[in-house]
């Protein structure tokens, strides 16, 4: 039995099918429950950062190790020849695709990723592209919605922060809208959606609403997605302004549904107060230790034959 | 009573009519039509029954694929283009927005990986409500005709 991703590209959320999608949240919830240590056993993978992401890298790098895979490959594109020598991204990923049987990569130029499957023998994951695409980031995000209501279908998701440059936001609002899921974005208006992004919602009948502040919302909601509001992007005043009107913190938690989980991409810096750690909505950390299965998830679909379609 | 043409007629060649007035001469240059020393008539602002005024070219020895048509679409939806032979029409067909534009522009985005690397610049247009865009396949950024310099 094959399954629709096996030697496939993972480039972008929106070349994936809802059952793509189903499929991959389901193995990763497989592989969490029980561990496969020996799925990858004498397969090479190559972690390919031409850019420096630690977090997004110790993750990759960690599931070919939970699945028994070795792993060769750069942190940064500093010291590689692409970097010193002029050498062509098409060109390392000749040379890279034909040493490993699977490589995922981060780049900093938008495409890169699209670029290197077009060019590459083996299968290539985007582990992020410039300001284009993350996708793998929408997969853990997906699965730990899954995993703490689920299913996907039909629930009630609110965004907080800085939803005008956060790709997450925009990647995960793409992925669920093939479930019927209901979005409710909070932001100051210089961080709102923009509106390409609406008017694409408007287009797939995704039902939508904005406000400016957590009132009237937060008991509505299953799951609270919170950013970072980056610092850079105002003067001092108005950061200080626009940040305290989107602080979570525990009091504001009181009267919420049962189910409601918070997200988070993390890095935090204040956006949530530690107070919301101890409460049972608190889900980021575990978000971030998702991010393992869901790579695991991932590889071992496009490297093996051992999940099928459900 | 024999209608009189508004621009001389062609032997063999290329006609390409129904062009939104304005659009001729930009069509001239994005196409390098003017750079063959083949023999060329332009008509600008002609009248068109009781539609607007339109722009039209006739250029001798010359035939148009139907590629170059379909990216004609981009100025002039609505352009019809004639092959003719011996002075007749020997095809005539309407344009059509590709699905596709590959070579002809550049990305916009200019830390789209498309810029550095052996590959042609690709588009997929999308249309919807008159508003036609172009969605590059690398940087996956989507432009608004208006926005490539190729097209003023």
């Amino acid at each position: 039995m094959t399954n629709p991703l096996y030697q496939k590209h993972i480039v972008s959320i929106a070349d994936l099918s809802r059952a793509e999608l189903e499929l991959i949240v389901e193995t990763a919830g497989k592989i969490k429950d029980q561990p496969r240590p020996e799925l990858l056993k004498n397969k090479v993978v190559a972690s390919c950062f031409f850019e420096a992401s630690t977090r997004t890298r110790l993750s990759f790098e960690t599931a070919v190790q939970r699945l028994g895979g070795s792993v060769i490959g750069f942190p940064d594109g500093g010291n590689t020849s692409l970097g010193q020598k002029g050498e062509t991204l098409a060109d390392s990923v000749k040379i890279i695709s034909s040493y490993s049987d699977a490589f995922f990569m981060r780049h900093p130029q938008e495409g890169a990723a699209r670029l290197a499957s077009e060019f590459s023998s083996v299968p290539v994951i985007n582990g992020g592209d410039g300001s284009n695409q993350h996708p793998t980031q929408t997969l853990l995000d997906l699965f730990s919605i899954y995993e703490t209501q689920g299913s996907l279908e039909g629930l009630q998701v609110a965004f907080v922060g800085d939803l005008k440059y956060g790709r997450t936001v925009h990647s995960l609002t793409q992925a669920l809208s093939l479930f019927g899921c209901e979005f409710h974005f909070i932001a100051p208006k210089a961080l709102a959606m923009p509106d390409y992004l609406l008017e694409e919602l408007r287009e797939k009948g995704v039902k939508y609403t904005e406000h400016d502040g957590f009132d009237g919302v937060i008991d509505q909601v299953d799951i609270l997605y919170m950013t970072r509001v980056q610092k850079e992007r105002f003067d001092e005043t108005e950061y200080q302004h626009i940040k305290s009107s989107f602080i979570l913190s525990a009091d504001l938690l009181e009267g919420v549904k049962s189910n409601l989980k918070v997200l988070h991409p993390l890095p935090r810096v204040d956006e949530i107060t530690t107070d919301v750690d101890a409460t049972p909505y608190a889900y980021y950390f575990e978000q971030a230790r998702n991010g393992v299965f869901a790579r695991q998830a991932l590889l071992a679909l496009v490297m093996t034959n051992e999940f099928g379609a459900a | 009573m024999k209608k009189q043409l508004q621009v001389e007629a062609i032997q063999h060649g290329t006609v390409i009519d129904h062009i939104p007035a304005g659009q001729g001469i930009k069509i001239l240059k994005f196409f390098h039509l003017a750079d063959d020393n083949k023999r060329i008539t332009v008509g600008l602002n002609l009248p068109s029954g009781n539609r607007p005024n339109k722009d039209l070219i006739k250029i001798e020895d010359t035939t148009f694929s139907e590629e170059q048509a379909n990216q004609l679409a981009l100025f002039a939806p609505n352009a019809t283009v004639n092959l003719i032979n011996e002075f007749d029409v020997v095809k005539k067909f309407k344009v059509a927005l590709p699905e596709q534009i590959t070579r002809v522009f550049a990305c916009p985005n200019s830390n789209c990986i498309s810029h550095n690397e052996p590959v042609d610049s690709r588009f997929h247009v999308r249309s919807n409500d008159g508003d036609t865009k172009l969605k590059c396949h690398y940087c996956e950024k989507s432009y608004s005709t208006n926005l490539f310099s190729e097209l003023d």
